[in-house]
């Protein structure tokens, strides 16, 4: 018999072919719109970079942004280093020593809430509990916003990483005499390794285009602040967000907003690209 | 430190026993062992013995116990809650389950290998070294020839020895389980636990891991799990009829095979059920 001629294979086939073709066009909308980000970015803000953008500090007519990619790198990346601390750490007990008690229940539900919670709130309880009491924004305040920020993901990622490995290697590693904590460094961390790099990579991604937390943090400042996290510290969303509205009149300094969005938004594609290239390590 | 002192008393008192008995000696005894997956009995009143450097079969339709009864020789159940057993197993008449008994040093001294291959995410040799590397600090050399020990004994160093440094995950599958072996032997324990180790291979495979266990037989005190009872028959010394969880018939396997004393042992075994 040709099943080909059967009205409900014709059916199916038509059907199959309709949802493709449906998602196609929810995949060609997607790119249009990226694109669209980075035709905009690109056309608006190439002309405002030269070498000079990322040697020179902000001033209140042109100069670069020197420091603020400086404060931008800086407190992500110290916000990235506690954030693994913390996260891989809770994550890790979140899977391999938590079991199915109460406290695991809580501790994932809370973090749930952290992971979507809208950054603003984070830097407005940065701003509650460290700034006030200081008496001063810093980039310290900064670093830990963004810090509450990344933990969330980084947990999620390692606890999502970590469920992926097998029962059976654990399994095989205590059958050759393993203690626990050395079956969970060198058996699951290297499997699990790629994918907690990608989570990581992902979160600092992410926080280092939070604007919202740094508001009522380290705020912003034009000058060059290398090490001293104590004061106010630099950074290219605020920057950004800065020019392009109170400074708005100043036609060099909206050029800037938009040759540091193109700086933002390329870093963190780089680093989405480098997060892939990670995870497609994995096999 | 102190692990290796043990590894040492163990080996010389293996040893020992070896020379003292003329006969074979018992190397696992089990006494009225009972166990409960929470409110379930899986293991019922199992007493057996298992003879030095012989090769134990256990057969039996799936879930009766099997596997459950040899996981019970390493103690790995102890990894997950809600798990009870009671009796003894000895091992060298001393019993395992005993109060303070040195759980990983346990599984050093009774190694185990899986139904599904289980290469760790490292290299061959990293896959092989790790068991050595947890209880005797070897230089880079003497791990190495220990390493290759372990490969040539599995029968796989012809095939790994250009690509230890490749990942252990990339082997094929009949690889990955004798990779899974020389990591077992590697730690030179005194049994080794097979569960269905040849079940997921093809016969080409399955045919060098039962040479290889006919081969091992002659250093190591081997049990093995099998769903294949002419597997039971060809590598067997003695094999042990289960069913539903309790131990119906064990004896040597000819005489399993050619004359049982139980009926349900023969209707298992002429395939009228199972």
């Amino acid at each position: 018999m040709d099943t080909n001629q059967t009205p409900l294979y014709r059916r199916r086939k038509r059907l199959n072919q309709l949802v493709m073709v449906l998602c196609q066009l929810a995949t060609v909308i997607g790119f249009v719109f990226l694109f669209a980000i980075l035709f905009t970015l690109v056309t608006k803000g190439i002309g405002a970079i030269s070498p000079s953008t990322f040697v020179e500090r902000t001033r209140m007519n042109g100069g670069g942004l020197g420091n603020a990619i400086w404060g931008t790198f800086l407190m992500t990346c110290a916000a990235t280093v506690i954030g693994t601390v913390i996260g891989v750490a809770a994550g890790t007990w979140l899977a391999e020593y938590s079991g199915k008690g109460l406290m695991a229940k809580v501790i994932r539900f809370i973090n749930d809430i952290l992971l979507s919670a809208p950054s603003i709130i984070i830097g407005l309880f940065i701003y509650a509990v460290v700034v006030v009491p200081m008496g001063n924004f810093s980039g310290w305040a900064g670093v830990l916003a963004l810090t509450v920020i990344i933990v969330p993901v980084v947990i999620r990622s390692t606890e999502d990483m970590l469920r992926l490995i097998p029962n059976s290697l654990r399994e095989a590693a205590a059958a050759l005499g393993a203690h626990r904590w050395w079956i969970i460094v060198r058996v699951c961390y290297s499997g699990a390794r790629a994918g907690i790099m990608t989570g990581i990579l992902l979160g600092f991604a992410r926080i280092s285009g939070e604007t919202a937390p740094l508001l009522f943090t380290s705020l912003n400042s034009n000058q060059w602040n290398f090490f001293d996290l104590g004061s106010e510290m630099a950074n290219l969303p605020m920057t950004i967000y800065q020019n392009m509205t109170i400074n708005a009149f100043i036609p060099d300094l909206v050029a800037l907003a938009w040759g540091g969005a193109l700086i933002l938004t390329a870093a963190i594609l780089i680093l989405n690209i480098a997060a892939r290239y990670f995870s497609r390590q994995r096999s | 430190m102190t692990a290796d002192i043990h590894l040492d008393q163990k080996r010389n008192a293996g040893a020992a026993e070896a020379a003292a008995a003329p006969q074979i000696a018992t190397k696992l005894r089990v006494n009225d062992l009972n166990l409960f997956y929470g409110k379930f009995q899986a293991i019922k009143n199992v007493t057996m013995e298992i003879p030095e450097r012989q090769v134990t079969a256990f057969i039996g339709p799936s879930g009766c116990g099997k596997s459950t009864l040899i996981r019970c020789f390493n103690r790995i159940h102890d990894l997950y809650e809600g798990i009870r057993t009671e009796g003894q197993i000895l091992l060298d008449e001393h019993d395992i389950y005993e109060a303070g008994v040195d759980l990983n040093l346990l599984r050093s001294r009774v190694g185990m290998v899986f139904q599904k291959p289980t290469p760790f995410p490292m290299s061959v040799f990293d896959n092989v070294a790790f068991g050595i590397r947890l209880y005797e600090k070897l230089s880079a050399r003497d791990l190495e020839e220990r390493v290759e020990w372990a490969l040539r004994k599995a029968a796989l160093w012809n095939e790994v020895k250009d690509k230890l440094k490749q990942s252990g995950q990339a082997l094929s599958g009949g690889q990955q389980q004798r990779l899974c072996i020389a990591r077992t032997i590697a730690v030179k324990p005194e049994v080794i636990l097979l569960d269905e180790p040849t079940s997921a291979l093809d016969p080409i495979s399955t045919g060098y891991i039962e040479d290889l266990i006919n081969e091992l037989k002659k250093d190591y005190t081997i049990v093995i799990v099998t769903h294949n009872m002419q597997q039971a028959a060809r590598i067997s010394d003695i094999t042990a009829f289960m069913y539903l969880g309790s131990l119906i018939e064990c004896d040597d396997t000819t005489k399993i095979f050619t004359q049982p004393r139980e009926s349900r042992t023969e209707d298992y075994i002429t395939g009228r059920y199972g």
